[in-house]
């Protein structure tokens, strides 16, 4: 595939040495001198100094036969740009952008960007994963579906603790994938199976059903 | 009118002026009160400290009853993104944006956007000057 970076940063940088280890063709489009310098000193001649924002640049570096183009600086509203060019002037299929503000997240799908990643959400869920005490924590969100999956820990004092699966009112669309028992042994749950205390459940839900879940599991 | 300005450098200060002075309700966001310095003494709209490009400022400046939204910073993306913010997330009436690159205000005045170039305008400007 040819794909083209905008943004020569860490993320960049790293993101660059990993498309090009997959056997991709890879453009860096960058608008420090130094870091294009750095960037061909490391990697080969691969890094392109211009503004990705500008169509001028992005027709230079033969933006119309991309197959995707990953926009990765530090700004969220240069990314934005950079795929709009991308997407309306070249018709590049696959946009992705790095996203600051993960408010803006809607919007850019609004606007013709395919994929927005968030650092900051993705911090967070990792930090979310490592507390302990979290109720609920997001393991992956299925693009597009409007799904996600969580885990869901039952602490020996929940009121669900011996109750079997098919007595819980599940909040609609939401499935029990598997529950994960303290001798790390995985099952996946029938209707019969008995929710038991330090079970870690795995399940698939809605984002706006997440809380109605969260006490359907663990009891109000 | 209801009218959001983003950006109050010397374009901004003096449109605002303008309007205000015609009697139309004016909000001038901008992220430096330093800024508000050139408004006008005599107006009387409402100066907000903040970036048009989040989705919380653009409220606390009352976009949800703008009529008219302007984007006016130094920045062409930061333009453009408060722009989309703004017609696409608060469907205001009517939204104009500055956009300095000239193929950049073309590429999205066919997206929708009513974009101006100051480079363009400049330049036609200067050339019938110096053909006259």
């Amino acid at each position: 595939m040819y794909i083209i970076v905008v943004g020569g940063g860490r993320v960049g940088y790293y993101l660059t040495k990993a498309l090009l280890d997959e056997g991709h063709e890879v453009l860096v489009v960058e608008k420090s001198a130094i870091v294009c310098e750095s960037f061909t000193d490391l990697l080969g001649s691969i890094c392109f100094r211009g503004d990705g924002c500008e169509a001028a640049t992005l027709a230079e570096v033969g933006t119309a036969r991309a197959d995707m183009l990953i926009a990765v600086t530090g700004d969220d509203e240069d990314n934005l740009v950079a795929c709009q060019v991308a997407k309306h002037k070249f018709n590049v299929p696959r946009t992705i952008a790095r996203l600051r503000n993960p408010q803006r997240e809607n919007l850019f799908k609004k606007l013709g960007v395919d994929v927005t990643v968030s650092s900051t959400n993705i911090i967070l869920e990792h930090i979310e994963e490592e507390v302990p005490t979290h109720p609920l924590t997001h393991l992956l969100e299925i693009r597009d579906k409007g799904l996600e999956i969580v885990e869901v820990k039952i602490p020996p004092d929940s009121t669900t603790v011996g109750k079997p699966v098919k007595e819980l009112s599940l909040p609609p669309g939401s499935i029990l994938s598997l529950i994960i028992r303290k001798e790390r042994k995985p099952i996946v749950p029938t209707a019969n199976t008995i929710i038991q205390a330090e079970d870690q459940i795995i399940a698939v839900t809605k984002p706006e059903s997440e809380e109605t879940l969260r006490i359907t599991l663990r009891g109000a | 009118m209801k009218i959001v300005i983003m950006g109050c450098g010397r374009v901004g200060a003096q449109l605002a002026g303008l309007l205000d002075a015609e009697g139309h309700a004016v909000t001038v966001l901008d992220i430096d009160s330093y800024s508000f310095r050139r408004l006008p003494p005599e107006f009387n709209g409402t100066a907000l400290i903040g970036s048009g490009a989040d989705e919380e400022t653009l409220k606390k400046a009352g976009i949800e009853e703008a009529d008219i939204f302007v984007a006016l910073t130094q920045g062409d993306n930061r333009n453009v993104m408060a722009a989309q913010i703004a017609k696409h997330i608060f469907n205001v009436p009517r939204v104009v944006c500055r956009i300095y690159d000239p193929l950049r205000q073309e590429l999205y005045n066919t997206l929708g956007l009513e974009a101006i170039s100051p480079t363009t305008v400049f330049v036609r400007i200067l050339k019938e000057k110096l053909e006259s």
